[in-house]
């Protein structure tokens, strides 16, 4: 029972992530009708934005101390970033929580590379085949992917978390269960609350807005909502920002998880297209559900009890792969695809 | 075998050949007269030729194809381990092995069409490599990559070599063999790797231009135009495309096994969803769905990449040393991220600018530039006529050869 209940909480931060990811991709599909092959390079984007944000909090002041001295004889430098210098403390706590803060600073961010995409290259390709729009926007994710590597280098840039967020916490003692059976990282819980927050959000966006409303319908009917005098690219301009801004999210919080690189991108992207084929595309539920479900699914085929029953094969790496093959084959339209979605 | 194409094709074919055969001299004063390159324009053409069967005729976009390649390499590898250094065997071998391994994955990915065929495609793809890469670990050596080893088998010629490795050879003739020839001050080297990877180009071309124009190929254009109603008219056309899926997989396979045979070592990042994106890239640069642009795009990517990479920052410094020291500083930090180790952001704005701008690839480009030269010419000719009867239009006819004139006077 234990086990059971850690791998399902193992598998739900990556099912966050790709639920997020998928949440994103899928509101593109279904309110523009394009594969946006760039969508990997948005969360990475976003991780980056972290990454940023974190390089300007900590932006410090070199001094050379007059008393002390390094270890190689010359005056030690203190360093102090002028954050703490401007505000004491409360600079520091913000130092900490830099993460929370790159939420706020990605949000801009996002929404403007989000908007500059849609208004500037993906416009001119909704009329072109869907093999031009996923070629162009394959090229962006490689320029994109290669500037941000030109910046900030190959390497991984490991992000801490916040202080009070290190470490695990005992999940099971706290739903009863025997002490230090279910241990778990908090930044995880964090991360699984947050993209259940966010997902939350857009939802309720969608169902108790207006402006919702006018997206779903323009979903189900582009035309004839066109034709009652609604400017519905507008609205569908500010979706592809909106779903840039949570894929862009799903970047900045999972930074503790997994050191932001320039190519987690494309890891991911792979992964959520097959997310996204398994739920149905063009269904937002779908997306999101076989998000988790795929996510725990991995966990589970890591399980060493499974390898044992395989024979020794470890099929966590290839599971979500042969899940999309034996539901494409028994219902070819993913879990919960509605007919006629990008079909032709 | 020439008798049965029409003229045209007769005349791009002998063409083809000439140029192929020619590929030494014509590529040593550009610089990339050294066998490894030239071995790799002809390996990726081949591989670009495959690949455009399926995306030119049918408009089935794979982007999944590099799995073919790597497992081609894999199962030519093994050969070469096990049967015999001679690298017939083993390219046979790889190309039934990647057309059963094509079989499988067409047979399922092709149940859907449009983006769910290039998703799929793409997860068998990144499956592969993660199985080449972890689990199928025995088989692929994961991470370090397969190569040839002293203990090996090889059943049929396994003569001790004296504690060296053998190198892949074609009934003796070995691949890495080179012939310099001194030539206008030039080193022409004519490699046996290059040669046999030539031939094979050249016979894989002809088999290109031979499903293109045959009803076979129809059918699979008639797939790309309109699908629905083809299926309408009562074709079921899924063994077509399977077909043609089959077809290019083997292409792909053809390839990674002469890579293998060029230089025996076969690693898991040969699968990996770039290298599917770079033979679109090629492809899609050269012009889909024409004959001879995939291997087009496949040089020039192919040299630009060899090129392009190999110049660093002294390099670029120097090119602008004559300026002044304050805008040279400005070129070289302007220029300096797309070159070298960021050539890569190149490759991708220039791929950008093709699907935007240029969708038929360079072969449309030439095609447009070869249709302003002669309505140039014809522009010139109305206009001599005319200056006949008004001598005053003397000033702009003389004018005509720039473009632009035309341009407006035609609008």
């Amino acid at each position: 029972m234990d086990a059971i209940l850690l791998q399902i909480l193992n598998g739900l931060d990556k099912g966050s992530a790709y639920a997020l990811i998928a949440l994103g991709l899928t509101l593109i599909f279904g309110t523009l009708g394009v594969v946006n092959f760039a969508h990997g390079a948005l969360f990475m984007i976003g991780a980056f934005c972290t990454v940023t944000f974190n390089n300007l909090l900590s932006f410090k002041r070199v001094t050379l101390s007059e008393t002390e001295l390094s270890p190689w004889g010359t005056p030690l430098e203190i360093q102090v970033p002028y954050v703490e210098l401007w505000f004491g403390d409360f600079g520091a706590t913000m130092i900490d929580y830099s993460v929370f803060w790159s939420i706020l600073f990605a949000i801009p961010v996002m929404l403007l590379i989000g908007i500059v995409m849609e208004r500037g290259l993906i416009k001119h390709f909704y009329k072109r085949p869907h093999a031009d729009q996923i070629l162009v926007t394959f090229g962006l994710a490689i320029v994109l992917q290669e500037v941000i590597k030109s910046v900030y280098g190959a390497n991984p840039i490991p992000q801490p978390a916040p202080e009070a967020f290190v470490g695990s916490i005992d999940v099971g003692a706290l739903i009863g269960m025997a002490e230090n059976s279910v241990i778990y990282p908090i930044w995880r819980l964090v991360y699984f609350l947050f993209a259940a927050v966010v997902i939350g959000g857009i939802f309720a966006f969608l169902r108790y807005t207006t402006f919702g409303m006018v997206v779903r319908a323009g979903m189900a009917d582009r035309e004839t909502v066109g034709l009652l005098g609604i400017n519905i690219d507008k609205r569908f301009t500010a979706m592809f920002g909106l779903a840039a801004v949570v894929t862009g999210l799903a970047g900045v919080m999972y930074t503790p998880i997994l050191s932001p690189n320039y190519h987690m991108g494309m890891d991911f992207l792979v992964l959520c297209f097959v997310v996204v084929v398994v739920g149905g595309m063009g269904s937002l539920t779908g997306a999101v559900a076989a998000g988790f479900l795929l996510g725990i699914l991995q966990s589970f085929a890591s399980m060493p009890e499974v390898k044992d029953f395989l024979f020794g094969f470890s099929i966590d790496q290839v599971i979500i792969y042969l899940v999309a093959v034996i539901i494409l084959l028994t219902r070819p339209r993913g879990l919960m695809g509605r007919k006629g979605v990008m079909e032709t | 075998m020439l008798k049965k194409l029409r003229t045209s094709d007769r005349a791009l074919m002998v063409l083809f050949t000439v140029f192929v055969l020619a590929t030494p001299l014509l590529m040593a004063p550009l610089g990339a007269g050294y066998p490894d390159l030239m071995q790799r324009f002809a390996i990726y053409g081949i591989f670009a030729i495959g690949f455009n069967i399926l995306f030119g005729l049918t408009g089935y976009l794979s982007f999944g194809h590099a799995a073919f390649l790597g497992v081609g390499s894999y199962s030519a590898l093994w050969m070469l381990k096990l049967l015999s250094i001679n690298i017939v065997p083993a390219i046979l071998f790889s190309v039934v092995v990647s057309g059963l391994f094509a079989l499988l994955i067409g047979f399922i990915s092709l149940r859907r069409s449009g983006i769910y065929f290039s998703i799929l495609t793409l997860a068998f793809a990144q499956m592969s490599y993660n199985l080449a890469y972890s689990v199928l670990t025995p088989i692929t050596n994961g991470e370090t990559g397969l190569q040839l080893d002293l203990e090996d088998p090889r059943i049929l010629d396994n003569a001790s070599e004296g504690g060296q490795l053998a190198s892949p050879s074609l009934f003796g003739l070995e691949m890495g063999d080179t012939a310099v020839v001194p030539f206008l001050g030039m080193d022409l080297q004519f490699n046996v790797g290059f040669y046999v990877s030539a031939l094979v180009l050249i016979g894989m071309f002809y088999l290109s231009l031979r499903i293109f124009r045959s009803p076979f190929g129809m059918i699979l254009r008639a797939v790309k135009s309109n699908q629905t109603r083809l299926n309408y008219t009562g074709f079921n056309s899924r063994p077509y495309t399977l077909t043609a899926f089959v077809i290019s997989g083997m292409y792909a396979g053809l390839a990674g096994a002469l890579l293998v045979c060029m230089d025996p070592l076969a690693g898991a990042e040969r699968m990996q969803w770039t290298a599917s994106g770079e033979v679109v890239l090629m492809t899609i640069m050269g012009g889909v769905g024409t004959l001879i642009g995939p291997v087009l795009g496949a040089g020039i990517i192919k040299y630009f990449e060899n090129i392009f990479s190999r110049i660093n920052d002294s390099v670029i410094q120097d090119w602008f040393s004559a300026l002044p020291d304050g805008v040279a500083d400005v070129l070289v930090a302007v220029v300096s991220p797309f070159l070298g180790s960021g050539w890569h952001i190149s490759l991708g704005l220039i791929f950008m600018l093709v699907v935007i701008f240029l969708p038929g690839g360079l072969v449309e480009g030439a095609g447009r530039i070869m249709n302003l030269i002669t309505r140039l010419t014809q522009a010139r000719k109305t206009a001599s006529h005319r200056s006949d009867d008004r001598p005053s239009d003397d000033d702009v006819s003389s004018e005509k050869s720039s473009p632009g004139s035309v341009n407006t006077r035609e609008s």
